[in-house]
């Protein structure tokens, strides 16, 4: 074969890189690697690829942005801000939307692209979780993404406050106040950031250096780790026929996946550019250079920051204490301090948690559908019903005009709301994901209702029911069961209290907390029972008893 | 419980059924329409041509919009150039972008491929060599018999990064001298001037309901001016004497229903400034901490905990509002050592 | 002296002298009148009549007969200007529909004339704001730019930093601005209507309110950057990216992952 006059040969730029580098062997290993193919696994793209817009949008911008906070008087297009005294950052944000041809169009992709970014890396997430694909072997790959997410949080806020105008500047000024309310180092860390009192002259240059240096590379960094182990790991894939834990199923990364690659890069920066052209984003010319004095109605960050503006708003004030002589800023420590602080730590932990919680050492390469993780699912569903309800508090203002509302009345219901919705949801959730398992259950076992009535000899009528076929069977019953860790005697059997007992007894209550509730997967006995009752009546028995069984397990242990 | 529900009434003959079904394998592969009409593959040749041929239409229209349309002194014609060059970029990549997935979707083979996965964890044999090695190193290294290196080594390192972190932390802070927050520009007799302007102000200049945003006279010319005003602050308000409530210590620190709050929130320092002259409260837009200013501005809504803190002021030979004295505690958020 | 002595006996001389006169009144009255000065000529007896009649029939139920204020109905209206009653009445928020948190703007029941001349009666009780002369509330005699450092420092808190409108407490919140005319805001500043502040003549100047009248006419122009997603601030571009943007990025990811047929 080898020999054989049509066998391609390399070309002449990959002959000679690989004579220098032996590329030739890495392309034999990497351009045919299979990647699945499902629009759930495009989530991460879109942080990725909103990030390298960020990083081209950004460069444009850094040719053209002064971040300096010394004074100029600007002249320039816009009436109202001709004559104006205001930092050169500002004036240099305005020559750049103003003057420069394509500046308000690289600055408004920019910004949108941010927001995106931070969305895109939260669905993602979202998506991860829901899946389970941050079990064994990708824990790892988790906490990096959840660094990043952190990271992603660190740019959008420095890049944020840049302009200099008065709402940054007043986010500036909350987070100096958050700052200060940190026991014993507040005041001191208040000057560590600002080099002095707030504001001083140094913010800007530095949170340019944060937002140009530091955290773009270690963005960078971590993205690049985080796609090596996910070539490394293989992607996870979804259940289906012929997909196992031991193969991945998809496509050649050359030329479909490459193909798609591309053209979804390009996808996104054109509606990104479509964004950018046509809806104002960030308009720092509206709210005028900074100065400490204004502030103006409808005081937001940016979405992905506004979770601790409304925790902000909901904490009441009386939880500020003096303990000897030293102020303890508890209504502000707890909702911007604590709070995320608790929010973060959980989702950085959880593969661990639910791992320990399981005994579940296996790799896991198959995708969870949601449903058959009720509590995981549920609780995911909780945290962000949470995470919603502090985005609207963080709303409040707006939604009491646009709704005619009190702004009193809203804070209020928000700060019930916040303790019992995410309650309800867990509970509504899990109820769900358990009745769509027995749904599969009920499917697997009778089939499709057809709609076909049938009278028997007997006077007898029953509904035809048509049985599945054997891949759509497969994706409700090729789940493992999962059931909770039996928890092993106190005492051995010479009568000796074992040690590690109460560990053991915490853990199979988390494990019951998780696996107590469950619907199992039909087995082929079970088919074979339920069919032998007839195909279009298999209710009693094996069936039934199952309904009941979980059923009764239902609520005992469910808080 | 339900762990043995495999097993209940079931009949004996079913127990030598498989525990588990069995995967079906690959579901029968699907030929597209392209796959077995050659008109079908030639249209969708054609579209996808077609499109990258608007891709390259849309870099032309964005490239014209650079040079004949640039922004000029006006909002119009900035948002015009804007949107022409954005909307050619958005035609030149989303175009490209739309056909190079058709593309893959309808001409490029869509047979999948299956690729074995093995374990993540190295085989047995390459673990073990890698314990040997390890502890081979470990061994020539001596780190397990000489342990007065090892704490030699541990220490030096610890404190390597002091000699880093000692410059950089104590530079960065400034002066570091935190008892600035206690103070700010007002004194005794520092006159009350409008914010920006500068202008000062009589006390016959105000009527029942209005509220000034006031600055001390002189800001404008110091050179920490930005420090200083987000300090010094102040929102002076008029109100009806007869609606207002003063503690007796507080008595002399208004002039004629006219009183001057620091205008920081106690919260965590937006400017508060909504002022609703017919309740007398005062919003922050920031958190919604409200304060009613007839009764010594105390909180009766939100996050903040403690009143405003209260300018005491009077009023010149001049009749221009002065100030009595700097505020009476620091202003602003609360920090750890505010009481001391 | 003896040659004017002479001619003031001329058969001239009264209309001279009055000529004279006019002039000096002419000059004088454009001198010295306010920017604030009573835009129409001054009221007749029929106007104040018309007015108080209008009055009793359609305001006296809260604000008194003789606008002197009910206790919990209505404050007095006495010294309140003619301002605040072509405020409160062109922009439809007086006569009050039912109480509510604040009286919201609606379309005006009384026609111009009717209007001028309950002001005019109103401003007969006692001295207080006029409507402000046209050239007072001229745009184009202002500076958008001090307008601008004016409206953030005195208006946005509460009106949102373009004039799109914001939050009070209690159900109670500052209008968009938008749709407001010149005479309107500069009548609301002197007046201080509802839960407003009022900024007389001594803190924000004739001028200063022209500014701001300025500043507020050039946001007509709308935003260099495309549509301004009602100005509204971040909340509403979160929304966007995340519906908009998102959106039809996932909707892009679902074709991707779809088989062709």
């Amino acid at each position: 074969m080898s020999t054989n006059a049509s066998a391609p040969k390399l070309a002449a730029p990959v002959d000679i890189l690989d004579q220098r580098t032996g590329v030739a062997t890495f392309i034999k290993a990497f351009a045919r690697k299979v990647f699945p193919d499902h629009w759930s696994f495009l989530l991460g793209e879109i942080a990725l690829f909103s990030f390298i817009i960020l990083l081209l949008t950004g460069t444009f911008l850094t040719l053209f942005f002064v971040p300096s906070s010394d004074l100029v008087t600007y002249t320039g297009p816009l009436a109202a801000m001709n004559g104006v005294e205001m930092s050169r950052a500002f004036a240099s944000t305005l020559h750049l939307s103003f003057e420069v041809t394509g500046g308000l169009l690289m600055r408004q992709i920019h910004h949108w692209a941010a927001l995106i970014f931070m969305a895109a890396i939260v669905t993602h997430m979202m998506r991860v979780f829901f899946t389970g694909a941050f079990r064994k072997p990708r824990e790892i790959n988790w906490v990096i993404g959840f660094t990043l997410m952190i990271l992603g949080l660190a740019a959008g806020f420095s890049g944020y406050s840049l302009p200099d105008d008065v709402l940054s500047g007043n986010g500036l000024r909350i987070t100096d106040g958050v700052v200060k309310s940190i026991p014993i180092i507040g005041s001191y860390l208040s000057y560590f950031i600002f080099g002095g009192e707030f504001p001083g002259t140094h913010i800007i240059p530095r949170l340019f250096t944060v937002h140009i240096l530091l955290v773009p590379g270690l963005i960078l960094a971590l993205v690049g780790l985080h796609l090596f182990l996910v070539v490394l790991h293989k992607h996870t894939q979804y259940p289906g026929g012929g997909r196992t834990e031991r193969n991945v199923v998809g496509y050649p990364i050359f030329p479909v996946y490459m193909a798609k690659q591309a053209g979804y890069f390009l996808i996104i920066f054109g509606v990104l550019a479509l964004m950018g052209a046509t809806l104002t984003i960030n308009p720092v010319w509206n709210y005028g250079p900074y100065d400490p004095s204004p502030v103006s109605a409808g005081a937001q960050p940016d979405w992905y920051m506004l979770f601790l503006e409304g925790a902000l708003r909901l904490t009441p004030g009386f939880l500020e204490v003096v303990i000897g002589g030293f102020t303890l800023s508890l209504n502000v420590l707890i909702p911007a301090v604590v709070v995320p602080g608790i929010l973060f730590t959980t989702l950085a932990l959880y593969p661990f948690v639910e791992s320990w919680a399981t005994g579940d050492k296996r790799e896991h390469h198959l995708a969870d559908r949601p449903r058959n993780a009720p509590v995981r699912t549920a609780t995911g569903v909780s945290v962000l019903t949470a995470f919603m309800v502090l985005i609207l508090a963080g709303s409040n203002d707006l939604i009491a005009t646009h709704f005619h509302m009190s702004i009193n009345a809203i804070t209020w219901t928000f700060r019930i709301l916040l303790f019992v919705l995410p309650v309800v949801t867990f509970m509504v959730t899990k109820r769900i994901a358990l009745g769509l398992q027995r749904k599969d259950r009920e499917l697997v076992l009778h089939g499709h209702e057809s709609g076909k009535i049938v009278r028997f000899d007997t006077g007898e009528y029953i509904e035809v029911h048509q049985p599945l076929d054997e891949q759509e069977r497969w994706i409700r019953v090729q789940h493992d069961p999962r059931r909770p860790i039996p928890l092993l005697p106190e005492h051995n059997e010479r009568g000796v209290r074992r040690r590690g007992y109460r560990r053991d007894a915490l853990r199979t209550r988390v494990s019951e907390f998780f696996y107590a509730d469950r619907v199992e997967p039909v087995t082929p006995a079970e088919v074979a029972a339920a069919q032998a009752h007839g195909e279009h009546d298999a209710l009693p028995a094996a069936g039934h008893a199952m309904a009941e069984l979980t059923a009764s397990k239902d609520g005992s242990s469910a808080g | 419980m339900s762990d043995e529900s495999t097993e209940v009434g079931l009949p004996a003959e079913q127990h030598d059924l498989p525990h588990r079904f069995e995967n079906p394998g690959l579901p029968p592969h699907h030929e597209r329409l392209t796959d077995t009409d050659p008109r079908a593959a030639k249209r969708a040749e054609r579209l996808i041509a077609a499109l990258f041929g608007l891709s390259a239409l849309g870099t032309i229209g964005a490239v014209a919009a650079f040079f004949v349309v640039p922004p000029e002194q006006t909002v119009a014609s900035i948002r015009l150039s804007t949107l022409l060059l954005g909307l050619g970029l958005a035609v030149a990549f989303g175009a490209a972008g739309i056909a190079a997935i058709h593309w893959s979707k309808t001409l490029m083979n869509d047979r999948e491929m299956v690729e074995e996965r093995h374990p993540q964890a190295s085989s047995a044999a390459a673990r073990e060599q890698a314990a040997q090695v390890i502890a081979d190193g470990v061994s020539d290294s001596g780190l397990s018999r000489r342990g007065a290196l090892k704490g030699a080594m541990v220490t030096a390192l610890a404190l390597a990064p002091l000699g880093f972190a000692v410059p950089l932390i104590g530079g960065v802070g400034g002066d570091w001298n935190i008892s600035k927050f206690r103070h700010t520009m007002w004194k005794k007799g520092t006159k009350l001037a409008h914010d920006p302007s500068g202008r000062t102000i009589k006390a016959a200049d105000l009527t029942i309901g209005s509220a000034v945003h006031v600055i001390p006279d002189g800001l404008n010319d110091v050179p920490d001016m930005l420090e200083e005003k987000a300090k010094a602050m102040v929102l002076l308000i008029r109100l009806d004497p007869r609606t207002l409530k003063e503690a007796p210590d507080r008595k002399d620190w208004s002039y004629e229903g006219i009183v001057a709050y620091s205008k920081v929130c106690t919260h965590v320092g937006c400017p508060v400034a909504l002022y609703e002259q017919r309740t007398h409260h005062l919003l922050c837009p920031c958190h919604q901490s409200t304060f009613d200013i007839a009764d010594g501005a105390k909180v009766v809504f939100g996050p903040a905990k403690r009143p405003l803190p209260q300018l005491p002021i009077t009023v010149d030979a001049e009749g221009y509002l002065v100030a009595q004295s700097d505020f009476h505690e620091p202003v602003g958020p609360s920090f750890w050592e505010r009481l001391k | 002296m003896k040659a004017i002595a002479a001619r003031r006996h001329h058969k001239l001389a009264p209309v001279v002298l009055l000529a004279l006169a006019l002039l000096v009144t002419g000059v004088l009255y454009a001198a010295f009148t306010p920017s604030t000065a009573q835009a129409a000529s001054a009221p007749t007896e029929n106007d104040l009549t018309a007015g108080s009649n209008l009055f009793r029939a359609n305001c006296s139920t809260c604000h008194g007969v003789n606008a002197e204020g009910r206790a919990g109905a209505g404050p007095s209206l006495i010294g309140v200007g003619a301002a605040a009653v072509d405020f409160q009445v062109s922009t439809g928020r007086m006569p009050l529909m039912n109480q509510g948190a604040q009286a919201p703007a609606k379309p005006p029941i009384f026609t111009e004339e009717q209007i001028r001349q309950m002001a005019a009666w109103v401003a007969s009780l006692g001295p207080g704001p006029a409507i402000p002369a046209p050239e007072a509330v001229d745009p184009s005699k202002g500076d958008a730019a001090s307008g601008m450092e004016l409206f953030r420092t005195n208006c946005a808190m509460c009106h949102g930093a373009v004039g799109q409108g914001g939050a009070l407490t209690e159900g109670k919140f500052a209008p968009n601005l938008s749709t407001a005319s010149p005479t309107t805001i500069y009548e609301a500043m002197v007046t201080g209507p509802q839960s407003m502040p009022v900024f007389n003549d001594g803190t924000v100047t004739p001028q200063e309110k022209r500014d701001i009248i300025a500043y507020l006419d050039a946001q007509k122009q709308g935003s260099p950057g495309g549509a301004t997603l009602g100005s509204i601030g971040p909340v509403a571009e979160g929304m966007w990216a995340w519906i908009a943007g998102l959106g039809l990025l996932i909707g892009a990811a679902v074709w991707i992952g779809a088989k062709s047929s």
